[in-house]
């Protein structure tokens, strides 16, 4: 089953290890950011690193890889990576504003200091 | 330790990592403690499953797992945008 990666040159597969490791640790750097920052207006910067970095690592380790075993050029991985980069500030933004109107609407102030001020679960 | 076995070793590792980190933004969706913590989380899980999809197709050599990648791609954008405006108007068409 894993019989290609033996055919590749060695200089390739390298390359495309080392791209792996840092795609998949930087998605997990920014997953872990998720779970460690305290309010949601931090947390929602820290998947970005997954979404854009980790793809385009792993994208580039894909191209890479199937471009050195056919022989030619094979980069439609990159239309994944097109859209995602198009994607994620779109996704980001409208949760941004969709949360800022939330804590509008309930009259919670937003601060530096406002750490995850959870308004659903706490009864007044 | 040859090229071709670290491309094994990177290859378990990454799929390790993405494992991890489905879990960790599984483990957020769940906890919550809001709204838009669960929406946020929901994209990131569907970031990851497609990282670890086009991981397996490298590990595979197979080049029909980038098909799978850009479906969920697309379907993550479509549900992140649809839940966030949900979130911010109360409905989605309007």
């Amino acid at each position: 089953m894993n019989g290609h990666i033996e055919t590749l040159p060695g200089w390739a597969a390298i390359l495309i290890a080392v791209l792996l490791i840092i795609g998949a640790s930087l998605t997990l750097l920014g997953n872990i950011g998720l779970i460690r920052f305290r309010s949601f207006y931090e947390r929602l910067h820290a998947p970005t690193l997954g979404a854009s970095w980790g793809t385009a690592s792993i994208i580039l380790s894909s191209m890479l890889m199937f471009s050195v075993l056919n022989g030619r050029l094979i980069i439609h991985e990159i239309i994944i990576g097109i859209f995602l980069l198009v994607t994620t500030p779109v996704t980001m933004m409208l949760l941004g504003r969709a949360a800022l109107r939330r804590d509008r609407s309930r009259g919670l102030v937003i601060t530096n200091e406002s750490r995850d001020p959870d308004p659903d679960t706490k009864q007044p | 330790m040859t090229a071709a076995s670290f491309l094994h070793f990177a290859l378990t590792y990454a799929q390790l990592c993405l494992i991890l980190a489905f879990a960790l933004a599984s483990w957020r969706m769940l906890k919550g403690p809001r709204a838009q913590d669960r929406v946020l989380a929901l994209d990131t899980m569907y970031v990851d499953a497609m990282l670890l999809f086009l991981v397996i197709g490298i590990g595979n050599g197979n080049l029909f797992f980038f098909e799978a990648a850009a479906v969920i791609a697309i379907v993550g954008f479509v549900a992140t945008a649809s839940l966030a405006k949900f979130l911010m108007r109360g409905e989605v068409i309007e």
